[in-house]
């Protein structure tokens, strides 16, 4: 599927998707609470396909997080990115895709390490690099340590 | 003095599972990787990655280097595939500014990256040796390694992470001795496979503990997000240089390797063919370096446009993203590697479950994990 | 010639007509013996190791030790001198009597299986007549010390290793039994002296068939992993258990198992050249003949010695290039195998004995 039917098959089923300008992949905006049902449909509707998710992540927006899904489906092979908006800054939450993908369930764990995100029903939200009780996610643009010495 | 028990409370859990700690410093990890096994007799019941000892927070450090400067702190998160983690980030930050890269410095990219590969599976095949108990193979891999060292040596200044790559091309024109080692070592690299194989892979020993162990299926490998040998060993096809051709792989013909069964065998397989691709790739490119520029005209500070790049290659062991996500300024505003040992290791898991602890020593040798490049 | 028996005798005419009282003649001559078979096997040990790295180095395309005296000869002295200026800890929750112990357990054990072997014609420390039997039985016992050592040190992998080796060595202390008593009934003596002369026409290899033979490669086998060494080194399985029982001892006690595993070495592939190769005697075809008195000029204690290294550097040669097998695979060997290998055998050999058809 190229990346205007893309656009056009997931603006029929979820007309609340905004798609980016240009940009290398498809890129669909999406509120973080709607973020699970468009990815399951991604994932279980057969025109999509997307069995492959290479990259999870999150990014620090300062005014909100976004959480980037990068998809991929080894049958068709085409790709797309869905970017999760989370505007509460103070408490950032999305739900797991852990059991859609296997691979998320470590990913996530890297996200809520570092940047503070909960996933609500992730089987084993723990921190994956860090101490339980480090304080503070160093990937948030605010994070101060008080080791660092500027040069 | 500390009184202890001689079971101590952690030893055996509730259900009687006999808990150890593989690593962080152990001789199978190769790194500082931590497993916390839960053993009933021999048998693994759960396997369980404790994650961080080497985390050097890569990502927050790129924040504040230049994009000149982010490419070289990357050579020590996969240090055995540095040129190649050079390589995806320098095509990043091309993709952003939009530049041409050289004829020549594609070519010479590609042949190096084909070298670090080379030396990277050599390398892999001795720990896999080593990892079953045979120290032989180890002295053998490092025969070729120590060659492929050296003409990287020469011609990068470097043995291990050679910080080659600049945005637009590379750093330096190649050493003339390049060509004709280079052309020395396939004629002994393609000698050697057939000694490896005789060594250890004809092994009724070796064949035995490989094979039907460590089974990854197909859905597994791709729900997991594996890739690199370990996926393409369960049958996945997702070979970046195949299907999202960079630098020269379009202008070569080679085979996608790929397997079947998905055990520890047929890892350990792929990885073997795959070291004869890699030097038929170095062969058709060798003789056919073209003249020209070497690097292309690039603004002294890089600034990229608003937006993100994502950049992928193909490491020693599998899809390496970039993800750069630029506000127009002059450094990255926030830089995500997608890491394939990441992913890999997450699969260790579903893997090893109701394996022998023996087995698990060498289904980790079959995932063939970079510890640094996990915890980044 | 003089032969190493007439040396012996010498000795025992001068010591007793020094000394007249017959029990102190006997101490004192235990105690020469005594102090020779240690000083001796720590040189042996010492040249095992040695062997053992230019053997390693010669099959690793590599040098091995060069720098320590002449072609690196000297190296092991020097690392002996390190281990013993090595504080040896003892961990805290160790049980200490038991951790301690265990060491010496071993080396005591391998020490004692050393008594019946014989170097020489008439040149044996103890010629019982019991002398298969006791090396088989005794030799056991040092799985207790690997057991005391694995429990006592409080660690996980040292109790893992522990309880492989356990189960290892129980298990292919069978097969070993089996194959000795292949060449025992051939022989019909346990004597280690009466098996080394019933081969003075041809060496058992040779004389006994394939039934012989078959034995021979299962005793090579199954006492490869009676001392643990690889491809049967489960128990100090180095990628898996980071050194198995071993893993807390340091110094002068780690030292210890390193001696208990050489002179280990040294007898399974002493036995194996006693009964399987004709220990002392020259290669011999059929009775007299001239090829026989040729190869009687060369002395009894070179040709066991020959032979011994002979299977030592046979070892070695497994070790330094077989990966390891896995538990499971190492009791099936043993159990589905080797036993009933052995056992269909020595039925074999039992005929062949009865109805004389060796040579």
């Amino acid at each position: 599927m190229n990346a205007e039917e893309l656009k056009q098959e997931i603006l029929a089923f979820h007309p609340s998707v905004v798609f980016d300008e240009g940009g290398q992949f498809v890129n669909a905006n999406i509120d973080a609470a709607d973020v699970l049902t468009l990815l399951t449909e991604l994932r279980n509707r057969p025109a999509f396909d997307f069995d492959y998710m290479f990259c999870l992540t999150c990014v620090d927006y300062k005014t909100h997080f976004t959480m980037f899904y990068h998809l991929r489906s080894l049958t068709h092979r085409h790709e797309m990115v869905v970017k999760a908006k989370i505007a509460d800054v103070n408490a950032p939450a999305v739900d797991t895709v852990s059991h859609i993908w296997r691979t998320a369930d470590f990913m996530e764990r890297e996200v809520y390490d570092l940047f503070g995100v909960k996933f609500f029903r992730h089987p084993d939200l723990r921190r994956i690099f860090l101490d339980e009780n480090w304080p503070g996610y160093p990937l948030r643009k605010n994070y101060e340590d008080p080791n660092m010495i500027e040069l | 003095m500390i009184e202890h028990n001689l079971l101590e409370p952690d030893m055996i859990t509730e259900d009687g599972d006999f808990v150890i700690n593989i690593g962080p410093q152990h001789p199978s990890t190769h790194g500082v990787l931590h497993l916390k096994v839960w053993l009933d007799g021999e048998t693994v019941k759960k396997v369980e990655p404790h994650l961080g000892y080497i985390h050097r927070s890569i990502e927050k450090m790129c924040e504040s280097l230049s994009y000149r400067q982010y490419i070289f702190s990357t050579s020590r998160m996969d240090y055995l595939s540095a040129h190649i983690n050079n390589q995806a980030c320098a095509l990043a930050v091309e993709m952003g500014l939009g530049v041409e890269v050289p004829d020549r410095a594609k070519v010479i990219r590609t042949i190096l990256a084909e070298l670090t590969r080379l030396a990277s599976h050599a390398l892999w095949w001795g720990c896999m040796g080593l990892d079953l108990g045979a120290v032989t193979p180890f002295f053998y891999a490092f025969r070729e390694r120590e060659f492929i060292n050296d003409i990287m040596e020469e011609t990068c200044g470097a043995r291990l992470t050679q910080n080659f790559i600049v945005p637009g091309g590379l750093m330096a024109d190649i050493h003339p001795n390049f060509v004709p080692k280079t052309k020395e070592l396939i004629k002994m690299f393609r000698a050697n496979i057939d000694e490896y194989n005789q060594l250890l892979t004809g092994n009724v020993i070796f064949q035995q503990r490989t094979q039907n162990v460590g089974f990854l299926s197909k859905e597994a490998a791709i729900s997991y997000g594996t890739s690199g040998p370990v996926a393409r060993a369960s049958g996945v096809s997702c070979d970046v240089r195949k299907h999202y051709p960079y630098d020269a792989y379009d202008r070569v013909q080679f085979k996608e390797i790929l397997g079947t069964t998905g055990d520890s065998w047929e890892r350990y397989v792929i990885r073997i063919d795959e070291m004869r691709e890699s030097l038929s790739i170095i062969e058709q490119l060798i003789d056919n370096i073209p003249e020209g520029d070497i690097v292309a005209k690039t603004k002294q500070v890089i600034k990229l446009p608003k937006g993100e790049f994502y950049s992928r290659v193909e490491t020693a062991r599998g899809e390496l993203g970039v993800l750069l996500v630029s506000d127009g300024g002059s450094t990255p505003y926030r830089v995500k590697f997608r890491s394939p040992n990441f992913s890999n290791l997450s699969a260790l898991g579903h893997i090893a479950k109701g394996s022998k602890i023996g087995d698990l020593v060498a289904m980790m040798a079959t995932l063939d994990l970079v510890i640094p490049d996990v915890d980044r | 010639m003089i032969t190493l028996s007439e040396i012996a005798h010498n000795i025992h005419v001068k010591l007793s007509g020094a000394i007249t009282n017959e029990t102190l003649l006997s101490i004192t001559e235990m105690a020469i013996v005594g102090i020779i078979l240690l000083g001796s096997l720590v040189m042996l040990s010492f040249f095992l190791g040695y062997m053992e790295r230019k053997v390693a180095a010669f099959m690793q395309i590599r040098l091995g030790p060069n720098r320590v005296g002449p072609k690196g000869s000297l190296q092991i002295v020097a690392d002996t001198v390190k281990l013993l200026f090595k504080e040896g800890l003892t961990p805290n929750a160790s049980d200490k009597f038991l951790f301690n112990t265990a060491p010496y357990i071993m080396v005591i054990t391998t020490m004692l299986v050393i008594a019946p072997i014989a170097y020489s014609s008439g040149f044996q420390i103890w010629d019982t007549s019991i002398g298969v039997l006791y090396v088989s039985s005794v030799s056991s016992v040092s799985v207790i010390g690997i057991l005391m050592a694995g429990w006592s040190s409080n660690n996980k992998y040292s109790l893992l290793g522990a309880m492989r080796c356990g189960a290892q060595i129980v298990s292919y202390e069978l097969s070993i039994g089996l194959s000795l008593i292949a060449i025992v009934v051939l022989t019909g003596s346990l004597r280690m002296s009466d098996i080394v002369m019933s081969q003075a026409d041809g060496w058992w290899i040779f004389k006994g068939h394939i039934p012989v033979l078959i034995a021979f490669v299962i005793f090579i086998i199954a006492s490869t992993a009676e001392i643990n060494r690889a491809p049967f080194d489960l128990a100090e399985a180095e990628s898996e258990l980071t050194a198995g029982f071993h893993t807390e001892y340091s110094g002068m006690k780690f030292a210890m198992f390193l001696l208990a595993e050489y002179i280990n070495l040294f007898i399974v592939c002493a036995m194996g050249a006693t009964l399987f190769l004709g220990g002392w005697m020259p290669l011999h075809f059929g009775a007299d003949n001239a090829f026989n008195h040729a190869m009687d000029y060369i002395p009894g204690f070179v040709w066991f010695f020959g032979k011994t290294f002979f299977l030592i550097f046979v070892i070695m040669w497994f070790r330094w290039t077989f990966p390891r097998l896995r538990i499971d695979q190492l009791l099936n060997l043993e159990w589905k195998y080797l036993l009933p290998i052995s056992m269909i055998n020595i039925l074999l050999v039992t005929i062949i004995a009865i109805f004389g058809w060796h040579f």
